[in-house]
């Protein structure tokens, strides 16, 4: 079994499966718990947040669903996290195809120190997803422009991305997760090196992006929580407290633990 | 009542004083190392300069039909028509030992100067010419005035009569000096006038290119997988603590394993590049892993994070971004490492390349030396004029450091990004 980007894009779920499914998901630092049997469901083109103090473990989860804690040699994940139906951690994985299904953009904007029209264009190159200029100049445009970006870089394409602005490089950082065509983008604290209007920008990005892909978004602030995500994930010491609608959350919250973060008591 | 800021207690003076200290022992510490800097390169120069300057005198030889055969060049004994020459030119010496005297005024080479002259232009033919000779060592020395009038005569390497000589040849416009050549055109001599720096250049110039071409990518293979694909277990710092440990060796013993390994167990050509190459790429070998490593080991793991998060294989990250961005240092590295090789001469003495050689070595299985090996050649030489060969030769030493490390800084700023 290979994940195939033609092949996933062809997929097609029931109204109400869930794109992911993590059942009983332990993940070890060492000898350290980083996560205590996680079960959450997380549907398709939402955006889910992922909320907690510092530490609580929602960083990562979310490197759990791309496989980016392979990269850490003494991180251990037990348990089942499927994807389309597929459990992403089985032996014959290609981790590089689930790795363009599932997107990724970090916390601090790190876009490659090229050229911009490079940057978005690497991902296609890689993949093979164009087979010449005009396809991928197409592309390029395509994923910028869904960025939000075109417009203000489209007549400087081959300048280093590295000039643009902090928010530029982070909606750079989301072209070029984008241009891929991943079916799930995993965006770990995006708004947290920017500045309010960069970060109202990026907020109203990510709702126009729902509408093709699912989002799920690391963040601290609550307000950010509340303003782009439908469903809300509550992480306490490793621990997945509460999940449900973002709504239900913030305005009646089940569990002592939800009610004291969000009114501020703790974290 | 007094100012809070404007505090005149005993702290605040020895605060300050202290801090005034410490400058001044700052710059006394610059100081003294440039003023080293500058007497070795200052007395250096000062000492090689006169190579550049080589001094010629002319004498008047009959080259007609009954001297030198047109037909048959080549039998003349150039070196006798010469001698009657000089003999002409001052016939009022007579005696044996002055006679001998006269004729050590130009350099041993004299009658082949004179063949290749008249080879080069036959036209000289016929009649009397007067032509021009490399001065021997000691009369270049006195026509430079490097030569110390004052003392005894017995303490000099040239006679009060040949220092008449050579003045009557000077007022008669028989003598001159111009930029040096041969020093840069001729390989090794016996005779210093004659010797040139050319073969140990070019020497050098293959011995490095082999060690170029056999640590760089041996040394870059070994720190991208130790740095980007290795396990981090104990069998990769083991290896880690062995290559900083290697760097540490004395060159001596790495000359002493290339005799011992390349040249008795292998058999590979004596005093040559190719074995002089790989000795001193057994020194490079961990200077430039080591640099690579280091400079790998700054690329900010964000790029490898936004690479393998795109989807790349790890091997796509580290080629496509994570070395271009360690190239620069990369590349500095491998130069400081081929800038102590080519400073290097305790290995090369140890496999032989501190024979004599005056051929310019054309292939990399010829025997050679290098410069640094030419320098401790002629500083134990014993004529007088090899002094200022010498510094010469650090000259053009320390001119092809300066060039590397020129290279180093240019290759840098071109593959320089920010990030």
């Amino acid at each position: 079994m290979e994940i195939k980007t033609d092949a996933i894009n062809s997929l097609k779920l029931n109204k109400n499966t869930p794109i992911i499914q993590a059942k009983n998901v332990d993940v070890f630092y060492g000898y350290k718990q980083a996560l205590d049997n996680i079960s959450l469901d997380i549907p398709e083109n939402k955006v889910t947040s992922l909320i907690g103090p510092s530490g609580c473990g929602k960083s990562t989860f979310l490197r759990c669903i791309n496989r980016m804690n392979d990269l850490v040699s003494i991180c251990r994940v037990t348990g089942e996290i499927k994807i389309f139906n597929q459990d992403i951690y089985a032996q014959e994985v290609d981790v590089v195809a689930l790795r363009a299904n599932v997107g990724m953009v970090f916390q601090k904007p790190n876009p490659f120190p090229k050229s911009i029209y490079e940057n978005v264009a690497y991902g296609p190159k890689i993949h093979r997803l164009s087979s010449n200029k005009s396809d991928m100049d197409e592309l390029v445009e395509w994923s910028l422009r869904k960025a939000g970006l075109w417009e203000e870089v489209k007549d400087r394409l081959n300048e280093v991305a590295t000039g643009l602005s902090g928010g530029q490089q982070q909606r750079l950082c989301i072209a070029r997760a984008i241009a891929v065509k991943p079916r799930v983008i995993l965006m770990d604290e995006p708004c947290s090196a920017l500045d309010p209007i960069a970060t109202a920008i990026i907020e109203e990005l990510i709702d126009e992006l729902r509408n093709n892909f699912s989002i799920i978004i690391v963040t601290h602030s609550m307000q950010q929580a509340a303003r782009v995500s439908q469903r809300t994930a509550f992480f306490h010491m490793g621990n997945l407290v509460e999940s449900g609608k973002t709504k239900n959350i913030f305005t009646s919250p089940k569990d002592e633990r939800t009610q004291n973060y969000i009114t501020g008591r703790i974290g | 009542m007094t100012n809070m800021f404007t505090n005149t207690s005993l702290l605040r003076k020895s605060r300050a004083a202290a801090e005034l200290r410490f400058r001044w022992f700052g710059r006394i510490a610059i100081g003294i190392s440039l003023a080293f800097l500058f007497i070795m390169v200052g007395s250096i120069i000062n000492k090689g300069k006169s190579v550049l300057i080589s001094s010629d005198i002319a004498i008047i030889i009959d080259l007609g039909p009954n001297q030198v055969d047109p037909n048959n060049i080549n039998q003349t004994g150039f070196d006798a028509l010469i001698k009657r020459s000089l003999r002409a030119t001052f016939p009022e010496i007579t005696s044996r030992s002055d006679k001998k005297k006269l004729y050590g005024l130009l350099s041993a080479d004299m009658g082949f100067e004179l063949q290749k002259q008249i080879i080069a232009n036959p036209n000289l033919l016929g009649i009397s010419q007067k032509l021009w000779f490399t001065a021997s060592d000691d009369v270049d020395l006195l026509l430079k005035g490097s030569v110390d009038l004052t003392t005894q005569e017995g303490d000099r390497r040239i006679s009060n009569l040949e220092i008449n000589w050579i003045a009557k040849l000077k007022k008669s416009g028989n003598t001159r000096s111009h930029f040096n050549k041969k020093f840069f055109m001729n390989g090794d001599s016996r005779e210093p006038e004659l010797a040139g720096i050319l073969s140990a250049l070019v020497g050098s110039i293959l011995t490095l290119s082999v060690c170029f071409f056999v640590s760089f990518p041996i040394a870059i293979l070994a720190a991208i997988y130790l740095e980007e694909f290795a396990p981090k277990n104990k069998i990769s710092s083991f290896i880690e603590v062995n290559i900083n440990n290697l760097a540490a060796v004395p060159s001596i013993v790495f000359g002493l394993l290339g005799l011992a390994l390349l040249l008795n167990v292998f058999g590979l050509p004596r005093s040559t590049p190719l074995v002089g190459g790989l000795v001193l790429s057994l020194m490079t070998l961990p200077t430039i892993i080591i640099a690579a490593r280091a400079s790998l080991r700054s690329v900010p793991p964000s790029i490898r994070e936004a690479a393998l998060g795109m989807g790349a294989s790890p091997i796509q990250a580290t080629f496509h971004h994570v070395v271009p961005l360690a190239l620069p240092g990369i590349l500095t590295g491998t130069i400081v490492g081929m800038a102590q090789a080519l400073g290097e001469t305790a290995p090369l003495l140890m496999i032989g390349m501190v024979a004599f050689i005056a051929d310019v070595p054309s292939s990399i299985i010829e025997p050679a030396t290098a410069l640094p090996v030419q320098i401790f050649l002629w500083a134990d030489a014993s004529e007088r004029a090899f002094l200022e060969k010498t510094s010469a030769a650090i000259m053009v030493l320390l001119v092809f450091l300066i060039l590397m490390n020129l290279l180093a800084i240019l290759l840098r700023k071109k593959f320089e990004k920010r990030f």
